[in-house]
């Protein structure tokens, strides 16, 4: 990369040193105090009674459930997001049907939805007092309040984020080279495996990461369906909650300073995939939310 | 559109179309439509009701006008970074950019603890704007600076791409008709953003009006006043009102798909004024 941008080598372009300036403080000035701050302030909160009490804080026994149960959740929505998307990019590039752009907005609808909403319909569906909840009762069956709902509810936090990395890349992709696999002879499987999936695959990793990071942190979702049992069903932004709401402050910013440190390594893992994205397509990453 | 011949050759078609649908259905369209049949079981008055009651007409008012006043801020500043990461050098660039989705990526509820422990009475920026009678955590302020935390990277990330792709020469021929700077950004830069800016806007201000996590520990949820409408969606909930708490969740769940409707015409559009291919 060159060290000047392109605006500043044209003088129809490049701005003067007092507007530079001043944009810079204004922007930087925000970017400092809107966003860096917070995310500093999580780490000196969590450490400021030392690093010793800071890992005492972290070993809890509540804290470490949590930590379980947010792998749980994370592990079983990202391998069953990652498979819908595959198969929904792979029938929405590949293939011209009617009816295509209503399936794309469908698919983005869990972006749109406030999270809460997302926890109430399965409270709606799953619930004591839901479609199937004197069915689910009579056979001792518990969902809402219960490991099931926090599956499903990050299951739906996280719906869209393969398919809709993948969407866009496939159909800037084109069909050629399945195309030429085929009329080779290759079969379906053969020409998926080795022709359309090397050619996604920063793409694919690109959509789990941010999947796996919205998993692993969703908070109002899983807060409305977990009903808050410690040690069973709370995941790792719940234990946040609570250590808080107890004054545990030091505690509470110790756990979600892991947080924090995840969402680091997401935007480190995020940075790696972009750079290589840029270089093998043209195609832009789509950001997070309904494009 | 290509022939149903072309189709063909490939296979799965059946398979990964079927698939789509019936994961979309039971993880996300047979939930929702709980929500309807739910509103149903209320008759109309009650449901209207339940939805103009004052508390609630409250919770839209701070919801909607902090979501509102959060997008203009993040237009305003979301360009301005969006110009500084494109069109200037300066040290720690890639960093910014890297870091600029930081609020995607960090949990909300990390958040919403270190925002009120910020503007709090002895945090690192409530201890100086106290004394000067500026209270934020525990008042409508204080939702508002959370959303404006949450909403900066939609309008960056949406303008920044335009921004990139702008032709100088277009600029230039600008200056070379005798333009100032400032007319050539008003009349040849702004309308090529406008869409973008518009999009990325509309982004962070339906994120906005269903924010939970990063709002709560910071608004002090006092009834009347800083109280958000998901937050009454909740405390409906745990008083078993499930037919209120729907009442509530349908209201917010037509403003959203709407906004979603809104925001992809919206895309449509920058698509074709920038003559990008989405």
């Amino acid at each position: 990369m060159s060290n000047v941008t392109r605006f500043e080598r044209s003088s129809a372009t490049r701005d003067s040193v007092l507007v530079k300036s001043i944009i810079l403080i204004l922007s930087l000035g925000f970017f400092g105090i809107f966003l860096l701050l917070p995310l500093f302030s999580v780490f000196a909160e969590a450490l400021h009674k030392g690093f010793v009490y800071y890992l005492k804080a972290i070993a809890e026994p509540d804290t470490w459930s949590a930590i379980k149960l947010t792998l749980l959740a994370a592990g079983v929505a990202v391998p069953l997001n990652l498979v819908f998307g595959v198969a929904a990019s792979w029938a929405i590039a590949k293939f011209d049907f009617r009816g295509k752009h209503v399936l794309i907005t469908l698919i983005d609808i869990p972006f749109s939805v406030s999270p809460v909403i997302a926890g109430l319909i399965y409270v709606l569906v799953f619930g004591a007092q839901g479609w199937f909840g004197s069915w689910l009762g009579d056979h001792d069956i518990r969902i809402i309040f219960a490991i099931p709902g926090i599956i499903l509810a990050t299951v739906f936090v996280t719906f869209p984020f393969v398919a809709r990395e993948l969407i866009p890349l496939m159909e800037a992709q084109g069909r050629e080279e399945e195309e030429a696999a085929t009329v080779l002879g290759a079969s379906g499987w053969q020409t998926f495996w080795h022709v359309t999936l090397p050619n996604i695959k920063w793409g694919l990793l690109y959509g789990v990461i941010l999947c796996n990071a919205r998993a692993m942190g969703e908070f109002g979702a899983v807060s409305v369906v977990s009903g808050h049992i410690r040690g069973y069903t709370n995941t790792i932004p719940l234990q946040v909650e609570i250590l808080y709401n107890e004054y545990n402050f030091v505690a509470a910013f110790a756990v979600a300073s892991l947080l924090a440190l995840l969402a680091l390594l997401t935007l480190a893992a995020k940075t790696y995939v972009e750079w290589h994205l840029k270089s093998e397509t043209n195609a832009p990453p789509a950001i997070e939310g309904p494009l | 559109m290509s022939t149903a011949k072309k189709n063909n050759i490939f296979p799965g078609f059946g398979l990964s179309l079927g698939y789509t649908i019936i994961y979309l259905s039971i993880i996300v369209l047979i939930p929702l439509s709980a929500v309807i049949f739910k509103t149903t079981s209320l008759t109309f008055p009650a449901f209207i009701d339940a939805v103009t009651a004052p508390r609630v007409m409250a919770s839209y008012r701070l919801s909607f006008g902090m979501a509102l006043f959060a997008g203009v801020i993040n237009t305003f500043f979301g360009l301005l970074l969006a110009w500084a990461l494109v069109r200037y050098t300066f040290i720690g660039k890639n960093l910014v950019d890297a870091l600029v989705d930081l609020p995607f990526a960090l949990p909300t509820a990390v958040t919403g603890i270190a925002l009120a422990s910020l503007y709090s009475k002895n945090g690192w920026i409530g201890q100086y704007i106290e004394p000067l009678g500026i209270k934020i955590a525990f008042t409508p302020w204080g939702v508002l600076v959370a959303l404006i935390f949450i909403g900066l990277p939609f309008v960056v990330r949406t303008v920044q791409p335009i921004l990139e792709e702008i032709e100088i020469e277009l600029e230039e021929a600008s200056a070379s008709l005798g333009a100032s700077r400032w007319q050539t950004f008003r009349r040849v830069v702004l309308p090529i953003l406008s869409p973008a800016l518009l999009t990325g806007f509309a982004l962070a201000f339906a994120r906005a009006v269903g924010e939970y996590g990063s709002v709560i520990f910071i608004a002090g949820n006092i009834p009347m006043v800083s109280e958000i409408t998901p937050l009454i969606i909740i405390t409906k909930l745990e008083q078993y009102d499930y037919a209120g708490a729907t009442a509530i969740a349908t209201v917010m769940l037509v403003i959203s798909l709407l906004l979603l409707l809104a925001i992809n015409g919206l895309q449509a559009w920058t698509a074709k004024r920038t003559g990008r291919v989405r």
